[in-house]
């Protein structure tokens, strides 16, 4: 019996080897690297440390959300008020800034603010567990923005550079390296930390394989839903701030189309929508290779569109690479068709 | 009397379309006490006009969500194969206003035709292969019009006046109502009476069952999103005859309001549930709300947070009755 398990094992190594340069992680390394190759011949400044930093700061603001969002996928739900619940928070805290509170007031009005978000959606889905995530939070992105323009109209609001402990959130500076990111990295080793050395990660991953199965040997399995889409709201709440301090002003209509960056970067990664697979590195390295392709790209003076469109492609690319091997190998091994998704 | 009304009362819990359509004439009702230019015809003209574009996509998204898909795309390809055919018209290469929307029609299918490879042959989840679609369409509309428009005096004077008259219908109704009501019957009776719908009903509630009962699981899926993207074309053609001009981000967002009026509809995201029927009263639902809470006064910086509220409420509301239905169809089994 335990001779049985063991060959097993040795075979999945073999086969883990075998197709390492197939692997997802790889391609992504790879990926990563020509891009970063390409960024350095079109630019001889690019390697310069102060400059490197500025520009990934400027994708950090988004790159946060990225890490909740991955709990979620992993769950096999998916969260798109993302970018609305930003917008609001940002907007709380610009309104409560300039009636008056002091700005350590308004930070956390923003941290409640979208960690309310976060709550109702997670309390919608588990109050209601026959609802989709996706329609769900579609309405609730819709309504999240709704109550910004409502807050603000077409205005804007301004002046929250003056604090000056606000305005070095972001572009405080420890010799080269910006605290912003510190504090990503930071966030990202918690994060990975949590979804692959404890419990509640491999919870998740449980989850996001099968509900029911989770549900039956005995994991609170909406209590865990809850908390991962309240998270989401909090890391949002984190987001606004930065942005706010990047900006100095805040619109209704800001941080449009951040749900569809955040799920870009965790596909990229290779974390399935379908739930229960990938890993963190990926997610985190996806993070840079998005931004600084986005960064290169904007050296050479491609539009943004065009940026959109190469992004587009690279995600479909990316995903379909793997699969056509697997097809491929199945197709070899049994015989038979592989399955459709 | 009374089992007449408890008749009543059972059908309404047991019928979608006829709760739905209660809803949906309270409503009315409600925006007629406040505002009574509502329910007059040139009003409802207008609304049907201008909301065409929205109900006639819907029925693409619909057949999508059936098969258990989702398609996040139409929205982008919509403006590809509408800013195309505009800037073919443009160049003077036809100026015919049928063959303008035969192209645009041709350019959307090819579009749902690659959205359909990337998900039948690259085995992509759909929602992962529609969004990284979404920005290729989106981009190459910007590409091929070089981020201009296709402004009203660029066009045919035939084909800007097509949307204002009555031609198709031989003066009856709007042409592009005309056109909305002809793909509802012809969805409808493909939907109900034809092997290929059954066979998407089928798909949609139980692939693996269909796939062993002989279904060519994929040629079905690849059809459906071809025909999304067909669909998406149509539309494109119809929102410039519209608003007569073409943008590179026409229809941006509208892929969000079409699904929202399937949902509202009664359509399923999880697939196999949904009527055509339930589709136009979800679909008028959103043009009703859109045209009347400019007309009772509702400021226009607060129609997005009603228009997020009510779609929440839709659903919650859809949860609520079927879990009703459930428990109502299990007390008879009781008795």
């Amino acid at each position: 019996m335990t001779t049985q398990v063991k060959r097993n094992i040795v075979i999945e190594k073999e086969k883990s080897l075998k197709s390492l340069f197939l692997r997802w992680e790889t391609l992504l390394v790879i990926l990563f690297i020509v891009v970063n190759i390409m960024n350095a011949s079109i630019s001889k400044n690019y390697l310069n440390a102060a400059n490197l930093f500025t520009a990934i700061s400027t994708f950090l603001v988004k790159g946060f959300i990225a890490f909740p969002m991955a709990y979620i996928l992993v769950l096999g739900d998916i969260d798109l008020s993302v970018g609305s619940t930003v917008a609001l928070s940002a907007t709380m805290l610009g309104v409560s800034y300039n009636a008056g509170l002091p700005m350590g007031v308004a930070v956390v009005i923003a941290l409640l603010c979208g960690t309310l978000c976060g709550l109702i959606n997670g309390i919608i889905l588990t109050k209601f567990t026959e609802l989709a995530s996706m329609i769900v939070t579609l309405g609730t992105m819709t309504l999240y923005r709704g109550i910004a323009e409502m807050i603000l109209g077409s205005q804007s609001t301004g002046g929250l550079q003056n604090v000056t402990w606000f305005y070095n959130l972001y572009y405080a500076r420890i010799g080269v390296v910006p605290v912003i990111f510190i504090v990503f990295c930071v966030l990202a080793i918690a994060f990975g930390f949590v979804l692959h050395k404890t419990t509640f990660g491999r919870y998740l991953y449980a989850i996001g394989n099968s509900r029911v199965v989770a549900h039956y040997s005995g994991i609170p399995v909406q209590t865990i839903r809850l908390i991962c889409f309240t998270l989401v709201g909090l890391v949002c709440g984190i987001s606004a701030i930065y942005y706010a301090s990047w900006m100095g002003t805040v619109r209704f209509d800001i941080a449009t189309g951040y749900e569809l960056e955040a799920i870009s970067m965790v596909v990229l990664g290779g974390i399935s929508t379908a739930g229960g697979k990938g890993n963190f590195p990926g997610t985190v390295i996806s993070i840079f290779t998005i931004g600084l392709l986005k960064y290169g790209l904007g050296l050479i003076n491609v539009n943004s569109q065009t940026i959109l469109m190469i992004i587009g492609a690279i995600l479909i690319i990316v995903v379909t690479i793997p699969n056509i091997r697997v097809q491929r190998s199945a197709t070899r091994l049994s015989k038979t068709p592989a399955k459709s998704c | 009397m009374q089992s007449q009304m408890k008749s009543l009362a059972k059908k309404m819990r047991s019928s979608r379309e006829l709760s739905l359509f209660l809803v949906l004439a309270i409503l009315c009702v409600a925006v007629q006490l406040r505002n009574n230019s509502f329910l007059t015809s040139k009003t409802i003209n207008d609304m049907l006009k201008n909301y065409s574009t929205t109900i006639t996509l819907s029925l693409g998204m619909m057949s999508v969500l059936l098969i258990g898909g989702i398609d996040i795309s139409v929205a982008s390809s919509l403006a590809f194969s509408g800013m195309c055919a505009s800037l073919m018209m443009r160049d003077g290469i036809y100026s015919s206003t049928l063959v303008m929307f035969l192209v645009s029609v041709g350019i959307g299918l090819l579009c749902g035709m690659l959205v359909g490879t990337v998900i039948t042959q690259g085995k992509v989840l759909p929602i992962i292969a529609t969004l990284g679609l979404t920005n290729i369409f989106r981009g190459a509309t910007y590409i091929v019009s070089g981020s201009r428009w296709v402004s009203a005096y660029q066009f045919q004077s035939a084909f800007k006046q097509f949307a204002q008259t009555n031609t198709l219908s031989f003066g009856l109704i709007n042409n592009l109502v005309f056109i909305t009501i002809v793909c509802y019957i012809a969805f409808f009776v493909i939907m109900k009476w034809t092997r290929f719908g059954r066979r998407i009903y089928a798909v949609g509630s139980n692939p693996e069952a269909a796939a062993v009962s002989g279904i060519n699981i994929n040629a079905i899926k690849f059809t459906v999103y071809s025909m999304a993207g067909a669909f998406a074309g149509l539309t494109g053609a119809m929102y410039t005859a519209l608003y007569a001009s073409a943008q590179s981000d026409m229809g941006m967002g509208m892929e969000m309001d079409v699904i929202a009026a399937c949902v509202i509809g009664g359509v399923s995201l999880n697939g196999g549930q949904g009527s055509v029927g339930g589709v136009l009263l979800g679909a008028l639902t959103m043009a009703v709300i859109g045209k009347a809470l400019p007309l009772i006064g509702v400021s226009q910086f607060w129609q997005t947070a009603i228009k997020g509220l009510i779609i929440l409420t839709a659903i919650i509301i859809n949860v609520v009755t079927q879990r009703m239905m459930r428990k109502n169809a299990l007390k008879e089994r009781e008795i």
